[in-house]
């Protein structure tokens, strides 16, 4: 219930956005079976929302502790460029999975290091993997993309499970998985207690240090895992453009979630909704077939258009509307009953 | 060596003191972009050749994307009094000055497919392609294949406000006008990437009858063909049979789907721009031809009777 609370400007954002873009595009709630799989313009948000919801998860987390993570984008094409290279070079599926996954978990080491030992601070240290990143990739590739053919690997990106696109059940296990993770335990606690302390609940014993490397690591995994969803779905390492700016995009997820920049109190599922929403308004705009030049003029505008929405001297101006509006009200009723 | 010479007498004394060097060749700096693109590794290497081939030394300098990087690698190859300068400019604004000084010190200098926006006595030709052409074969192409049938047709734009997406645009629009029968359905961005090509392409899919009411696709470059050619093919279509492919690059991996059935055509951006500018370079140190100032490199149109599988072959060690 308190849940339902906390994600109810998400949900409604959604809601009238869905709304919106049915106006445009009617069957954009239409559904269809094609062979095995669903098939539909909200079957693609689902797909299409997997890099930016994966990164958000450990966005969400790092955003908690009063970080961020301006990397993700960078070590997908890391992961992608690994994944692809290890797959073309004949490794086969499973060591290349690893070997992507290792990668990313390298990339938190790396970044949460840096943070937690070296103290520098994070929007500083993951910009360094966040430029530096990209070259490592391209080396990797060689500067071309990378093809493959193996369809095993090209399965994660565009194969589909009971119906539903692979990369949609991906972000939802990571999702979900890892909201019960913290909700279910301490862990959540602990780190929303670094987010708004560091010093304090570092005394209060908490291992603030191993926990933020952690809270680094997570997000690297997640990107490694958006990073093998983009490279499986093309078939090919595009070391260029892969999770390109998609960094940006998933900070824009978690404020859209209403998760505050400052660290502390989080919900990785109201960051979900907030790739959802993200998700819809770009999957609306290709389907409405506005002119190219609109597009992140319309984004631009809706996004704004959710945060003020969302803002909370918004709200507390409404609240404060409202009840002055309802106690004048009951002033005149009184007035009239007194008379 | 003697056309050297005769080039430049004022320097004639010197250049026969240094007659032993010139029989390795003449030296030329080249600087590059960067490698933002398999298609910029493929004119990088190309160039490498082109000057192997004909006794060239070529100083090659990466820019990183950044004019001012490529602005000291003008003025180091001025000091070490090259031959010749080759640039690809990262931009096409602020060259004044430091062209001026290569005029000064009387070094031809070769725009390699991007122009700037200096006067034109400051270099001495600019080799590249023709965007609108480029275009208005591929349009040329589709108008002749589909005939008098309808056709809807859907267009992978490249970057909003690049130049090569409004002159691709311009010219396949061009190929189509007075074919009323062609009509352009349905046009976004795709930015040139093959993972935006890909997802625009789903909502095209998506948008048009499941993709059943599409007859072609145009992609402004290769790697947004082949992006969409999965798409088309996960939403159980034929590219290449159900859907008309062509698009604009040459790159490999297109020559591939080609060579599978799954793209039609493509029209060829050569990355061989060096092979014309070493032609004008030559013809200019022989007997100082001044050549035009553009010199168009040929828009080749590549079909599935091309011998794609050839193409690939010959393309995919390149660098692409």
């Amino acid at each position: 219930m308190t849940l339902l609370k906390r994600i109810a400007p998400q949900l409604v954002a959604l809601a009238l956005l869905v709304a919106l873009v049915t106006v445009f595009y009617p069957d954009f709630l239409k559904i269809g079976i094609s062979g095995d799989r669903l098939v539909g313009p909200m079957i693609d948000v689902l797909k299409r929302g997997a890099p930016v919801a994966l990164l958000a998860v450990g966005m969400t987390l790092v955003i908690a502790t009063r970080g961020i993570d301006l990397s993700v984008g960078t070590t997908m094409a890391i992961c992608g460029a690994v994944a692809a290279w290890a797959v073309a070079g004949g490794w086969g599926l499973v060591p290349a999975l690893l070997l992507a996954l290792a990668a990313g978990a390298l990339a938190g080491l790396w970044n949460g290091l840096l943070v937690a030992v070296v103290g520098i601070q994070p929007f500083v240290a993951t910009l360094i993997l966040m430029t530096m990143g990209r070259g490592i990739a391209q080396l990797i590739t060689e500067g071309r993309i990378l093809t493959f053919t193996d369809a095993g690997f090209a399965f994660f990106g565009s194969g589909s499970l009971l119906g539903l696109p692979v990369p949609a059940w991906l972000w939802l296990a990571c999702g979900l998985g890892m909201a019960a993770l913290m909700r279910r335990t301490a862990l959540g606690l602990l780190v929303e207690s670094i987010g708004i302390n560091r010093r304090a609940s570092a005394l209060a014993g908490v291992n603030a240090t191993v926990l933020l490397i952690a809270v680094y690591v997570v997000s690297g995994l997640c990107a490694a895992l958006a990073g093998i969803v983009v490279t499986a779905d093309i078939r090919g390492a595009d070391a260029n453009n892969a999770g390109l700016w998609l960094e940006l995009d998933a900070i824009l997820a978690v404020v859209i979630g209403g998760n505050s920049l400052l660290g502390g109190r989080f919900s990785i599922i109201a960051s979900l909704l907030g790739a959802l929403i993200i998700q819809t308004i770009d999957t609306g705009i290709l389907l409405a077939g506005f002119p190219s030049e609109y597009n992140l003029v319309i984004k631009a505008g809706l996004v704004l258009v959710i945060l003020v929405l969302q803002s909370p001297r918004i709200a507390a101006e409404w609240r404060l509307w409202r009840d002055s509006h309802r106690a004048s009200r009951e002033a005149a009723l009184q007035r009239g009953a007194a008379k | 060596m003697t056309r050297f010479l005769m080039s430049t007498a004022a320097a004639a004394a010197l250049a026969i003191s240094a007659t032993a060097a010139l029989a390795e060749g003449e030296t030329i700096g080249f600087s590059q972009i960067g490698s933002e693109s398999g298609w910029r590794a493929a004119e990088t290497t190309l160039t490498k050749t082109q000057a192997e081939e004909r006794g060239l030394k070529l100083q090659f300098s990466d820019a990183q994307q950044k004019q001012e990087n490529q602005i000291a690698a003008i003025r180091s190859f001025i000091a070490q009094g090259v031959d010749a300068i080759l640039l690809a400019p990262v931009v096409a604004t602020g060259w004044d000055a430091v062209l001026q000084e290569a005029k000064e010190a009387e070094i031809p200098v070769v725009l390699l497919d991007r122009q700037v926006d200096s006067s034109d006595d400051l270099y001495l030709t600019a080799v590249g392609s023709n965007l609108v052409h480029e275009g208005e074969v591929a349009g040329k192409w589709l108008v002749d294949t589909v005939g008098d049938k309808e056709c809807r047709v859907v267009e992978l734009q490249g970057t909003t406000g690049s130049s090569p997406a409004i002159d691709r645009k311009k010219g396949f629009e061009n190929a189509l006008a007075g074919h009323d029968n062609l009509k352009i359905v349905r046009s976004q961005t795709g930015d040139f990437t093959r993972a935006q090509g890909k997802e625009v392409m789903e909502s095209f899919l998506q948008a048009e009858n499941g993709g059943k009411d599409i007859c072609a696709l145009y992609a402004h470059n290769d790697d947004m063909a082949v992006g969409a050619i999965q798409a088309i093919k996960e939403a159980g279509l034929k590219p290449g049979t159900d859907i008309l492919v062509v698009s604009i690059d040459g790159v490999p991996d297109l020559f591939q789907a080609m060579a599978n059935g799954e793209a039609n055509a493509t029209v060829e951006l050569t990355p061989n721009m060096a092979g014309p500018a070493f032609d004008a370079l030559a013809a200019y140190w022989k007997d100082g031809t001044q050549p035009a100032k553009f010199l168009q490199t040929e828009s080749k149109l590549y079909t599935q009777a091309d011998d794609p599988a050839g193409e690939y072959e010959r393309r995919k060690g390149l660098g692409y």
